[in-house]
Parts: structure tokens; sequence; C-alpha cells
């Protein structure tokens, strides 16, 4: 049976389509504005993709942090329950999830079972989301795309002092002045984040295996920063599906439950 | 938007420089100097006797001590008085280690108490420093001497830098900013956001939604006031409060600071964002004299 699952994200809005457990198709459009409309259109897109209608689907569960502007669903899921279930479908060995999305970052512990066990939210400070690289790719005048890769590239490790967004801007800003390279802005940018969010997985506990998923698990710059600093491997879905759709495929999942009993 | 508009810079203070007419340096015993190199500003204070003479505040550059450097020669400009004339020279400020003439360094935070002390008087108790990266409660006693302080560094909420951010945004001037944010007929609900960048995604919300600049305004200046009470309440705060620093010259924040507080903050009769150079000047002043009894 078919359901969909909708992360309405502050950056973007996805959907995955599921058939029993199988991913059908998966979309993705900017949350802009009207959280509900870009949530019809991005189901829209999923569905057109493999020639369905609304009519095919049996049941919608919506996440996210705009979750409550969506009334077209049948039902709505915390981030921290979406998280942890679309992880643990991927990777059962998941004990701690990381999602790191434009806006806010999460832990979410699990049992063996995948059931969650606790859980850590940052959503008051740009600092350690998405957002905080967006920024600092403005001031550097580098496409968003291009920042992982580059980071890897530095020789140099440099120093960030400032944690804030806006005040890491003025440094970035300063540190292109004194000409240093490129490279090694974008690599101390990186670390700077990973810092942050490694001393929040700290405070709620690592325990392995730790996954990363979210939109800036797409980021090899930020994967390669956390590996360093935990000293081990995040594992980062990859060849499935895309590590910012596990929130929109763990509602999916649930959406199944819901149906299947 | 056009580019030149884009391109307009709203956050940019106004620069400005002071020569005290009726004073003249070569009457001087004491001439000493303080100069406060902070993150967005540097103030450079002359002093003659404990008297301002001179000043002047310009933004920071990328170089501190050519800032130091060009904030003392512009205080300098057409009095006749150089710098090795001087006595004295503290350098105080985020970029104080790097006053290459200042013979000695010391904590903007002490300046800035004994500033307030001498801009508004012994009896004030708590000083806000409201700076351009950082915020800070000072508690002190009649002589302007620290007794306890909190500081904020590491966030740009309810700093100066988070106010340039939203003249930006809003593309009006920061001179105006404090005077269009009181400007409205009912106080809107704070900003919700602490963070400055999701505060800037918050007002471009509110702005969609048809409210006016000054709405806006009204709404972030009062969560910036909510933000350093909160800071000046878990210090303890005792009457007499002043407020010094740039935000010092926001009446939309100070008011809406003073409102929730429910203590008047006294008008200063001097710019405020040069307290902590006033400070500064001070503690020179107060070095010669001890030099002097040594000798």
């Amino acid at each position: 049976m078919i359901t969909a699952g909708i992360d309405c994200g502050s950056k973007n809005t996805k959907v995955v389509i599921l058939d029993d457990n199988n991913i059908l198709s998966t979309s993705l459009v900017l949350s802009g504005f009207d959280q509900e409309e870009s949530a019809q259109q991005a189901l829209n897109n999923a569905l057109e993709k493999i020639g369905i209608t609304r009519e095919d689907v049996k049941h919608i569960t919506v996440t996210g942090a705009g979750m409550d502007a969506i009334f077209f669903a049948d039902d709505n899921i915390t981030t921290v329950t979406s998280d942890g279930k679309g992880t643990f479908f991927l990777f059962p060995s998941t004990r701690t999830v990381i999602d790191i999305g434009a806006e806010e970052g999460l832990v979410v512990k699990l049992d063996e079972n995948g059931k969650v066990k606790d859980f850590g939210i940052n959503e008051k400070c740009a600092a350690g989301a998405g957002a905080f690289i967006e920024a600092m790719s403005r001031a550097l005048e580098v496409n968003i795309e291009a920042m992982g890769e580059l980071s890897l590239k530095s020789t140099k490790k440099i120093p960030m002092n400032a944690q804030c967004t806006i005040f890491a801007e003025s440094e970035v800003v300063s540190l292109i002045h004194q000409k240093t390279p490129k490279e090694d802005i974008i690599r101390a940018v990186h670390d700077a984040i990973a810092d942050r969010n490694t001393s929040m997985v700290r405070q709620i506990g690592i325990e392995k295996d730790v996954a990363l998923i979210g939109g800036m698990a797409k980021n090899i710059g930020f994967i390669d920063a956390m590996n360093r600093n935990l000293g081990f491997d995040l594992l980062v879905p990859k060849d499935k599906i895309a590590p910012e759709y596990i929130s929109a495929l763990g509602a999916a999942l649930i959406a199944q439950e819901k149906i299947g009993g | 938007m056009s580019n030149a508009e884009s391109e307009k810079e709203y956050w940019r203070w106004t620069e400005s420089r002071f020569t005290n007419p009726d004073l003249n340096w070569e009457d001087a015993d004491i001439i000493s100097a303080g100069v406060d190199v902070g993150s967005v500003s540097t103030q450079a204070v002359i002093m003659l006797d404990g008297e301002i003479y001179c000043y002047s505040s310009m933004r920071t550059g990328s170089n501190s001590p050519d800032s130091a450097k060009n904030a003392m020669d512009w205080a300098l400009e057409g009095t006749g008085l150089t710098l090795d004339k001087i006595q004295y020279v503290v350098g105080t400020g985020y970029g104080r280690v790097n006053v290459p003439f200042a013979k000695r360094a010391i904590t903007e935070i002490a300046c800035h108490a004994r500033g307030a002390n001498f801009i508004y008087g012994p009896e004030i108790r708590t000083v806000l420093d409201m700076g351009g990266q950082d915020c800070k409660a000072i508690r002190c006693d009649n002589r302007g001497k620290v007794t306890a302080f909190l500081m904020n560094d590491k966030c740009a909420a309810g700093t100066g830098r988070g106010m340039e951010v939203f003249a930006d945004l809003l593309q009006v001037h920061i001179n105006d900013v404090g005077k269009m944010s009181l400007d409205v007929d009912e106080e809107p609900e704070p900003v919700s956001s602490t963070c400055v960048v999701f505060a800037k995604s918050e007002a471009v919300g509110l702005l969609r939604k048809g409210w006016p600049k000054e709405k806006v305004l009204a709404a972030y200046c009062s969560a910036m006031a909510h933000r350093v009470v909160t800071l000046l309440l878990r210090l303890g705060i005792e009457e007499k409060f002043a407020i010094t620093g740039g935000i010092a010259k926001n009446i939309g924040v100070v008011k809406r600071i003073e409102d929730e507080l429910k203590f008047k903050a006294p008008e200063p009769s001097i710019d405020p964002q040069i307290a902590g150079a006033i400070g500064a000047a001070l503690f020179a002043k107060a070095l010669v004299e001890k030099e002097r009894k040594k000798a």
C-alpha cells in the first residue's frame, strides 16, 4: 500500500512516497512563505514522477518545523520520531542520530528496537545549523554546494574565534582581507560548526553507531570535520536515498504502520 | 532593488569629533588620553587635568594599530596639540593591546564604569555598556570602581552589530532606528527568535505579512531590550542605572529597557559611546599622578 511522508523544513520541503517499505519516489521544493502550498507542490511532484494520483495514496503523515501549517495530511509526528524511524530503517545499527538542517540541529538516541530514548535540540542559534555555512558561503562568495569540497583542499588549520554567525561573518571578511587562502577559511568554518555540534551530541551522550542525516549530511567537509572530532566515521545515507529525505522517509514509514498495523 | 540602493550602507553610523573651545592645552598641567579600540568603533579622548578637551569617534578598520592612530590623529586635528605632548595614554577595548603609543592597557569594563561615573555622576551603581559586538552589565561603587560584572560577547543578539543587521535589512539608517521604532500606535509582540540570523528571517516574514517598518523595528528593539534586561537582572541591578556605548543613543532600545526595568536612565550630556575612552583617559591621568608621587 502507498503512503507519503512530508517533511516541512525551514528551508526545504521534502516528500517520500513508499509502497510498503519500497521507496517509489522523492521530491524537494523550497519551503518559501506558504508552507502548505509548498507541501502540496512537493507531493504532486513526487506523484507525477511515478504517474500516480493523490487517490492512490492511502495515508499522508507530515513532520518538520512547519508541520502545523499543513491541513491536508492525515496526521503529524515530531521530527524526533521521524528522524529515529527513518534512520533506523536504513541503518538498524544506529543508536545515535544527528540531524543537522538549515535552521536546527537534533540529536536522537535510539534503543536496539529503534525506539527513542532521549533527544536534544538546538533551534535557538544559527551557529550550529546549515544557515551558518550559508552565511559564510555568501561572505566568501563561494557557491554553497562547493563549500565542502573546497574545505578538503585546505593545507592549514586556522582558528575561528567567533561562535555567533553574525560575528563569524565579520571574522571571515577580515580573514579575506588578510589574504588567508579561501580553502583554509572554509576548513575553519566547517571545523567551527562541527565543534558546536560535537558538543551538542556529547551533552546527550554518544552511543555507536552514529548516523548523520539532514541537509548538512550532503556536505563532505562537514562529515570530514565531524569524523575527525568524534574519532570514528559516521553513517551517512547515500545510495538508497539522500540524507535530507530521512525525516520524510520516517514519516512515510509511520504512515505505513498506521494503515498496515 | 537597484544596484545603487543595495549598496547603500544603512548601518554606517555617523563618525564625530569635538574640541572644547573653552580649554587651552598650553595651560594644562596633566595631559592624558584614552583610546578605546572596539570591534566596531574606536574612540580617542584627550583630557586636560581631567576635563574633556577633544575627542574623536570613528569606525574600526581591519587593522587595530591603524585604527588607534587614525582616531588619535583625528582627535588632535586642528588643536595644535601633538601626541608627544600627551603625558600618558591608556588603551582599552577589544583591541587595547594594539594601541602602539599607549603605555598601558586596561580592560574596557573598568574603563566603562569609570567613564559612566564621570558622565553620569558618582550615584551610578549599575552600568549597561552596549557595544558593537558585546554587552556588559557592570556594578560599581561611588568612585566608578567595578564590583561585579556579567558579559555577553558570544552572541550578536543584544549588541550593536545585531542592530546594524536590522538597519540594513529594513533599509533604515541606524541613526533613525530608535526614533522610528517609537512611531507605533501599539507596542507589538517582540521578535521571538534570539539569534539575529533567525530574527532576520522572522522580520522578513512580518514584512511579508504587511507590517510597516516602524512596527518591525519596534518588535526588534523590544526583543533587544528584553535580552539585555535579562543580563542586568542576572547580575542584580542597583540604582542609579546608566547606559553607555553606541546603543545608548538608540532611544527605541533605551526607552524599552527603562519600561521593562521601571528605572529611568539619565540622559547623557556627553556622547555615551566615548565612555570607555573617557575612563581610559582618567586612568591615564591617575597614572601620571602616581608616577609623580614616586618621583
